[in-house]
């Protein structure tokens, strides 16, 4: 296993070539191109902000004014989880080719999903840093040194799972329908449109098992809330726990590894 | 010296999922409260077992089979792509796989960032790439089309520039999986170039096809396997010989059941009704001179009913076919045999009664049913006595100048005015084997010979 942990080391470039690829091919033959990556969190934006601030007026408390700007610094990282979560677990069925008829490892596909889900995550960093400078959000140039720590572990933890999820989908197939659901159920037992604060205390101890709240706590006091982030315990812990997932994701990943080029 | 190639004593089972079980889901799994005993295998298909070679570097080593004799399975194997469930396989330097050609290629981006991906995919770096680039376009013929998307290419232009940038990739080791009719003549020629300029370089193939000319012309050494078992390894000439004759013994014990099946079912419907097959008007034999169907009237006059008809029997038995063979140049009974070769044509009859009034008769066809030759004893002049008990007749003939195909005999006795005794309507198919693929009904005896200024070479 971790003979082929190092070999992947090897794959730097073609990951990289891929990624690239990926991109270029989502974007070529649409109209709006590459802007679509800016058009989803919008879209999205735009819909929670008018049902949260016009129609459910009064459903949030003042500190999380302005909403949008709330909103955004949760939905942008949680579109990178989710797509890559939901497109990696088909990524081995769709590269069924690579898998069968060329000496291909298999572990680039998934990774390659949540790289390139990355970089749509990074290109939406820019429409937050515009409306950061919007509404003149003071950022503390020291809180803002966490921020490549939060991503890494968003990495961290969003690659194990989406090689444990495209190894499982290659023998379950209905895996990516199942998914759907219950990434959306996950979206709502998070706190991405609401802050933790909102939350009854009895009801925490679910949120704090999620690893996803540390993730969108951590960002938000980042990127939103003045002051110190103070959640970055929570934050190391879950670091350590998401190498955990990685190496239990790639572990499931290798033992079915060669059940792939029959299977797909 | 290190062998390019070492497989050594490789089997590979796949395992088979119960029909029910093959789309297997999650729910289901869990439905049937058995998450683990979905994974498990209800049958196991042995694709390879127990084979064992080596591959000397410089080497061109072709592997032969049938379809489903685990060729694929091997070269999947030797490129690491599936894993031997037993056994090992070395392999030392670079390899590169021509077995899917252009795999991995993405249809909505351009043929030159697709190279590039393609290239680095197959172990190349950007630079090898960007170094070979040109080289690998020339090979591919696609200068004008490099920058459009390549789901615009025809299927042939994909391939060949899957070829190219497979072949540029430098390997040490090339597997080959019957690759090489992707393109027009120009493009093969091409390939077997680039073969040939591997060879020189010292680097090994291992080439996996059904084109027997090509394992003879280009491999050191041949393989054949048979059901995933080795058969034999050595020189290419005599292996792929070898596998010739055990495809002909394949395809004869085909046509032998078939035969069989054959006879057996006219022969019921002669038992069940042979006064109505004597009495009604029966299809006059086209062996038969006087009726004016003989082969030559056939030919004239086109066929009359006994012509269209079916494969069949007929006829009062008062003499009776009991048996036929056909055997081949070492007397032994088959139905596939070479262009050229002497085959026999035999005939068991059986007379109840004396009988003075009797033809024999045979017509060949080819697969389209025209006739390609008709004769009896009594067009040949032969005045027929008396047969009473059992006899034999045997037709010669010296060569069998016929080109490549399946052929059907009509055997028949009859009167000399054509009442049939016995008439055995294409009940008896043999298949010729031609090694040179020409065509039509009859191969005369011929020769070819040039004068003045024309150079030519025998390829024989």
């Amino acid at each position: 296993m971790f003979s082929n942990l190092a070999a992947l080391c090897r794959y730097r470039g073609l990951i990289q070539t891929l990624v690239v690829r990926d991109l270029k091919a989502r974007y070529r033959g649409s109209v709006l191109g590459f802007f679509w990556s800016f058009f989803n969190p919008l879209m999205l934006l735009g819909i929670y902000t008018f049902v949260f601030t016009k129609v459910l007026v009064g459903a949030h408390p003042g500190e999380m004014e302005p909403y949008a700007l709330f909103m955004l610094t949760g939905i942008l990282p949680w579109t990178w989880f989710a797509s890559s979560v939901l497109e990696s677990s088909n990524t081995l069925i769709a590269g069924g080719n690579l898998i069968k008829k060329v000496l291909f490892p298999a572990e680039v596909l998934p990774i390659v999903t949540v790289l390139a889900n990355m970089v749509h995550f990074f290109l939406g960093l820019v429409i937050l840093i515009a409306f950061l400078i919007y509404y003149q959000r003071p950022i503390e140039g020291l809180q803002l040194l966490w921020f490549p720590a939060i991503v890494l572990v968003q990495l961290i933890f969003t690659t194990g799972l989406a090689l444990f999820l495209s190894a499982m989908t290659v023998h379950f197939r209905d895996l990516k329908d199942l998914l759907g659901n219950l990434v959306q159920f996950w979206f709502f037992a998070t706190p991405v449109i609401y802050p933790m604060a909102t939350v009854p205390m009895d009801m925490r101890w679910l949120l704090n098992a999620n690893p996803m709240t540390h993730l969108m706590i951590s960002y938000q006091e980042v990127l939103f809330f003045e002051g110190p982030h103070g959640h970055w315990q929570w934050l190391m812990a879950l670091g350590v726990a998401s190498i955990g997932v990685l190496l239990f994701g790639y572990f499931v990943f290798d033992r079915l590894r060669d059940s792939f080029a029959e299977e797909v | 010296m290190t062998p390019a190639i070492d497989v050594i004593n490789v089997s590979k089972v796949y395992r088979r999922y119960a029909q029910k079980k093959q789309f297997a889901t999650l729910k289901s799994a869990i439905l049937s409260g058995s998450l683990l005993g979905d994974l498990r295998p209800e049958d196991a298909f042995q694709a390879l077992k127990g084979v064992s070679f080596s591959v000397p570097k410089g080497c061109t080593y072709g592997v032969i089979g049938s379809n489903g004799s685990g060729k694929s399975t091997l070269l999947k194997c030797v490129a690491g792509i599936t894993r031997p469930t037993e056994g090992d396989v070395k392999v030392d330097g670079r390899i590169s796989a021509l077995i899917e050609l252009g795999a991995g290629f993405h249809p909505e981006i351009s043929g030159r960032e697709n190279i590039f991906i393609n290239g680095i995919m197959l172990g190349l770096t950007k630079k090898e790439i960007q170094r070979r680039f040109d080289e690998m376009v020339d090979f591919a013929e696609m200068q004008e089309f490099i920058d459009a998307p390549v789901k615009t290419y025809s299927s042939g232009m994909y391939m060949r520039l899957g070829f190219a940038v497979a072949v540029h990739v430098d390997p040490e080791v090339l597997l080959v999986d019957e690759v090489l009719a992707v393109g027009d003549q120009s493009f093969t020629h091409k390939c077997l170039d680039k073969f040939a300029e591997f060879r020189r370089r010292n680097k090994s193939i291992l080439l996996v096809t059904h084109s027997l000319d090509l394992v003879e012309k280009f491999c050191d050494t041949a393989h054949w396997l048979k059901k995933g078992v080795t058969q034999g390894e050595g020189d290419p000439k005599r292996m792929v010989a070898a596998y010739v004759i055990d495809v002909e013994d394949t395809e004869e014990h085909a046509l032998a059941k078939a035969e069989a099946a054959r006879v057996a079912a006219a022969a019921k419907t002669v038992a069940a009704a042979p006064d109505a097959a004597a009495e009604s008007d029966p299809p006059s034999g086209s062996l038969d001179p006087e009726s004016g169907a003989g082969p030559e009237a056939a030919a004239t006059q086109g066929p009359k009913d006994g012509f269209k008809s079916d494969e069949g029997r007929w006829g009062t038995r008062e003499v009776e076919i009991t048996n036929v063979t056909i055997t081949g140049p070492g007397g032994d009974a088959g139905h596939v045999f070479q262009s050229g070769d002497a085959i026999h044509v035999r005939m068991d009859v059986h007379a109840r009664a004396r009988v003075t009034d009797f033809v024999f008769g045979l017509g060949l066809f080819n697969a389209d049913n025209v006739c390609v030759y008709g004769t009896n004893t009594s067009l040949e002049q032969f005045r027929p006595t008396e047969i009473e008990g059992a006899g034999v007749v045997t037709f010669t003939i010296d060569r069998l100048d016929l080109v490549e195909g399946t052929y059907r005999l009509d055997l028949a006795a009859h009167k000399v005015d054509g009442y049939p005794y016995d008439y055995h309507r294409l009940l008896y198919t043999f298949r010729v084997k031609s090694k040179i693929r020409d065509v039509g009904i009859y191969r005369p005896d011929h020769a070819w010979s040039f004068g003045g200024g024309i150079k030519i070479s025998d390829q024989k």
